[in-house]
């Protein structure tokens, strides 16, 4: 089954090292990953709050792009693009006459064959990923999902949405232990980052507040937009709390390299305005059963700095 | 030579906004064997009752057919004109052109030549019906009632008073049901148990109830008026006749810790118990589930201490077989449980509860003796808040109807805190105040501005824990939709009333229908509220749907009434649409070849064999025949007749043929 892939905008931007640690991934996996051909912005926010037949055309072309090249699911890393695909699929399925008007804007006769994939859900197919764990992740986690990976639920039909549980799993394979807390689909202020900095400073610091008061190490994200708030609007989110917050946020493919033993810079772990360093170190809690190392020689928190491969 | 009258119905504009109703009667008339057709505005209406009377009577007509609303609507309205005029009520027949035709379809030529072909159909038909005399069955004056909460009790109690016999089926080790549960009830505050045991005491001694309690219903045959019920008494593990009720085994069973059903979850049980100390019947049971004698072989400590020797650890369940004429179920509702709220950590959290399990910390018999204190470390909580609509209303979780009950025991239970712990906070959230009810308004107001309850109306979206404390989440929608944070001790969820889990089983075994929701279905929404599709079964309290308990107790005593109408006939009169064998007259006598498939394949067992002898007394042939009082005119065995020598009476091979045939040959000459 060919798997086709859609970086969409920040990939190639502001979220550079989630795609470069998404495909380090793929190319340890040996699965291949090729682009969708001559793709076009999914519509983001704006889109849809302008011309309701322009944010269905912009994906409708995206996914009808993929079908040609008979792709049968598209993986879809950043949350907003995979909501805003996902909602078009979802919608001109259900409605032939949208279907076929929008079809004919984007000249293409949209079928609605290919899947829309996201993450977490092309993560959790893998069937070998314990045995590929060279280094277990063994980190107190905080599983984000922000507000788009799971919602609407009648759409994605993906996880819980008032309580999703698919990265947390995800993570426990990896050997990590993920923190019970409150924040899992709480909004991060998401769009208002650049009109609204001091709303994504509170909201963003809510939930790095609870995190760490739950003695997490880490924030695992799937958004590029949920980590530009954590991450880059951190100097605001702490100016505004009036104290500083060290914990890193990696997206979940930089957690998949690392545990298999991935370089740092291959997973584009450098880029990240607060740095993951402190989880280069020893590790802090023993890995879960099952999760150990493929080798099964390597201690818990052999995931040195260097995250040296096996030859 | 048939002389068949057709009468059109406009139904307001229900058919003839859609079809073209006169063009109807005129096709009509054009039938070979139509000697009379007509439209009208309301044929059901007095005045159209007597067009069809009237015609009847004029033109001398051998064959009605209505063209009209379904069958299950009108068709006796027209049969009983039919029978009035003189006409046997068996040659009218229903062209249903409404829900089957104009409901369904858009105005225009079509629709119409549609109505013409149903209203053909029924004009073949017709001319092959046969007068039919009615079926007389006798009725078993007692009846069954199944659940012993309040709706059940009050339906005993009114048949038994009534001076039938009643046979009531609980579930559970005691009857009470969740009313036995409740600390006070609203609109007056009155204990809930004070007002019930008595009703229960009544049920116990009432010299026409048999109770069978920790029981369930195996199978139900048989139809209205001549039920056949099959229960099983499942094993309490005692001889109920030598307990005293002494309570000595519960007091000694060594195994206590047994979360408690009746304290939903908050207290803890033996293994051998009495769900609470007002129990009807006040009899021990033992859960074999938990029992340490049944997981290991060991203990019997309770057949040590019984006085009287009434413990049987071998007792098996016992299947009771009872006739009964009619059957009121009054089965219940249950509440959402954990795994439904993630967002609000209930299930996951302690001081996280439901409305039920409130009731129970705020009763005199629950397991806190009536102080309100949080389950997780005991303490009296300072701050509560109560979230109405819980699941209900929320089509995101499935559940669009509203629960009914939550507003008024939401503002009950915060009234009830504030006059426990005179300082406590108590914070309702809530969507809108439905206090539709006698003094119910009143008591809501009276919750706001005597105890201080501060409502503040909006959603919560999510809670959780920090610092001991419970962070509710959530919105002020009449302040701009402002946020909304608030630090509780204690949080009670108003859950959503849904229906018993089962309820589709029971459903099924009783021949009932019931909603997308597994609530069992009334007959009519508003005229038949109380019966359900099936005739002699009737609806008493929440498992038609969400109801507070004077509704219940109305419903119930008006499902009672209904039995007692059943009951005050000797015979009841039934439709003869049932299977009859071929019988003529010598030297065949019966095209029935006796090879008895159809005895096998019969649901009903209605089936038996017949000797045919001549006048000398000598057999002839042995054929099947049918038990009128048995068969329900399922078909089955007409479908398996090889030699088609079994028939349904109203709707035999000969008048489907014909039906099929005028749809065929349409336009041409029908005979």
């Amino acid at each position: 089954m060919k798997t086709g892939f859609y970086p969409g905008c920040s990939m190639k931007g502001s979220a550079r090292e989630y795609s470069e640690s998404l495909l380090a991934v793929a190319r340890e996996l040996g699965r291949e990953l090729p682009e969708v051909p001559d793709w076009n912005c999914c519509g983001a926010t704006a889109a849809h709050n302008l011309d309701r037949d322009l944010a269905l055309a912009l994906p409708a072309r995206i996914l009808a792009a993929a079908e040609r090249q008979g792709m049968a699911e598209v993986l879809v890393p950043c949350a907003a693009c995979y909501s805003r695909l996902s909602v078009t699929r979802h919608e001109l399925l259900e409605d032939e006459e949208l279907r076929r008007r929008i079809s004919a804007l984007v000249a293409a006769d949209y079928r609605g064959s290919a899947r829309v994939l996201n993450i977490i859900e092309w993560l959790e197919a893998v069937p070998d990923l314990e045995a590929r764990v060279r280094a277990p992740f063994a980190r107190k986690v905080a599983c984000y999902y922000g507000c788009l990976l799971v919602r609407p639920a009648g759409i994605v039909k993906f996880d819980r949405p008032e309580d999703p549980q698919s990265l947390d799993r995800l993570m426990r394979r990896l050997g990590a232990e993920p923190i019970d807390w409150a924040f899992k689909t709480e909004c991060c202020g998401a769009g208002f980052s650049v009109s609204r900095t001091d709303l994504v400073a509170e909201l963003s610091g809510r939930i790095l507040e609870d995190a760490v008061s739950r003695g997490a190490e880490a924030v695992i994200v799937a958004c590029p937009m949920c980590h530009l708030n954590l991450d880059m609007r951190r100097p605001n989110i702490e100016k505004r709390a009036g104290r500083k917050f060290r914990i890193p946020v990696i997206y979940v493919t930089q957690a998949v390299g690392l545990a298999m033993g991935l370089k740092t810079k291959a997973l584009g772990l450098q880029r990240h305005k607060v740095s993951p360093s402190a989880l280069l170190a020893p590790a802090s809690v023993q890995p879960a059963a099952g999760a150990t190392s493929a080798s099964g020689d390597s201690p818990a928190g052999a995931g040195s700095p260097a995250g040296e491969r096996r030859p | 030579m048939a002389r068949i009258g057709v009468f059109v119905c406009h139904c307001g504009e229900n058919i003839s906004a859609t079809v073209d109703v006169a063009r109807v009667a005129s096709e009509a008339a054009k039938i070979p064997g139509v000697v009379h057709s007509v439209d009208y505005k309301y044929m059901c209406s007095d005045p159209g009752q007597q067009l069809v009377k009237a015609a009847i009577q004029e033109k001398g007509l051998t064959g009605v057919v209505v063209a009209a609303c379904s069958p299950r609507m009108h068709e006796p309205t027209f049969r009983r004109a039919c029978a009035e005029a003189g006409l046997n009520p068996f040659l009218c027949e229903m062209a249903n052109i409404r829900e089957h035709c104009s409901w369904v379809h858009e105005k225009g030529e079509a629709t119409t030549h549609k109505a013409i072909d149903i209203v053909r159909t029924l004009v073949a038909k017709v001319k092959k019906n046969r007068a039919l005399q009615p079926i007389k069955v006798p009725v078993t004056k007692t009846a069954l009632v199944l659940g012993g909460g309040i709706a059940g009790i009050q339906a005993a109690l009114d048949i038994a008073n009534a001076g039938h016999k009643v046979i009531l089926v609980e579930k559970e080790p005691s009857i009470g049901g969740h009313m036995s549960q409740l600390s006070e009830t609203f609109p007056t505050l009155d204990c809930s148990q004070c007002i019930l045991t008595p009703r229960m005491v009544e049920v116990a001694q009432h010299p026409n109830i048999t109770l069978h309690s920790y029981s369930e219903l195996e199978g139900l045959d048989g139809f209205i008026g001549n039920f056949k019920a099959r229960i099983r008494r499942k094993a309490r593990s005692l001889d109920e006749k030598l307990c005293t009720g002494c309570g000595l085994c519960t007091q000694k069973c060594p195994l206590r810790r047994i979360p408690s059903e009746f304290d939903a979850g908050l207290g803890l049980r033996p293994a051998i118990y009495v769900p609470f100390p007002q129990a009807v019947p006040n009899k021990p049971v033992i859960d074999r589930e938990h029992c340490t004698y049944y997981r290991t072989g060991k203990c019997r400590l309770c057949e040590k201490v019984c006085p009287t020797q009434a413990i049987r650890f071998d007792q098996p369940d016992e299947i009771v077989e009872a006739d009964v004429g009619a059957v009121v179920v009054a089965t219940g509702f249950d509440i959402k449980h954990a795994d439904f709220f993630p967002e609000y950590g209930y299930g996951k959290y302690k001081d996280v509860i439901d409305g039920l399990q409130f009731e129970r910390l705020a009763s005199a018999s629950g397991p806190t003796l009536g102080e309100i204190r949080r389950p997780s470390d005991g303490k009296v909580p300072e701050t509560v808040a109560f979230i109405a609509c819980a699941g209900s209303r929320d089509p995101a979780k499935g559940i669009e109807y509203c629960s009914k009950i939550c507003c008024m025991y939401t503002a009950k239970h915060a009234m009830l805190y504030r006059h426990k712990v005179h300082h406590g906070r108590p914070v309702v959230f809530y969507m809108d105040i439905r206090a539709g009810g006698k003094m119910y308004e009143e008591f809501v107001r009276r919750a706001m501005e005597e105890d201080g309850v501060q409502y503040v109306r909006g959603r919560v979206s999510r809670i959780y824990e920090r610092g001991g404390k419970l962070v509710v989440k959530g919105a002020d929608t009449l302040l701009g939709a402002r946020p909304v944070e608030l630090e509780a001790d204690l949080v009670v969820l108003a859950t959503a009333g849904v229906a018993q889990p089962g309820a589709e089983d029971l459903a099924q075994r009783l021949h009932v229908s019931y909603d997308a929701h597994r609530f069992y279905a009334e007959a009519h929404p508003k005229l038949r509220p109380v019966e359900t599709n099936t005739a002699g079964i009737f609806l008493a309290g929440a498992c038609q749907a969400p109801k507070d308990i004077p509704e219940s107790v109305a419903q119930a005593s008006g499902a009672a009434a209904k039995v007692g109408a059943l009951f005050s006939q000797s015979e009841l009169v039934r439709e003869p649409l049932i299977a009859v064998v071929d019988r003529q007259a010598p030297p065949v006598y019966s095209s029935c070849s006796g090879c008895f498939l159809c005895q096998g394949a019969c649901p009903y067992q209605a089936i038996k064999r017949e000797e045919i002898r001549g006048r000398d007394g000598q057999l002839i042939k042995t054929v099947a025949k049918v038990n009128p009082g048995l068969c329900q005119g399922c078909g089955t065995c007409v479908a398996l007749c090889r030699s088609k020598s079994i028939d349904i009476q109203g709707y035999s091979h000969e008048q489907v043929y014909s039906e099929v045939l005028a749809l065929l040959n349409r336009g041409e000459r029908d005979g």
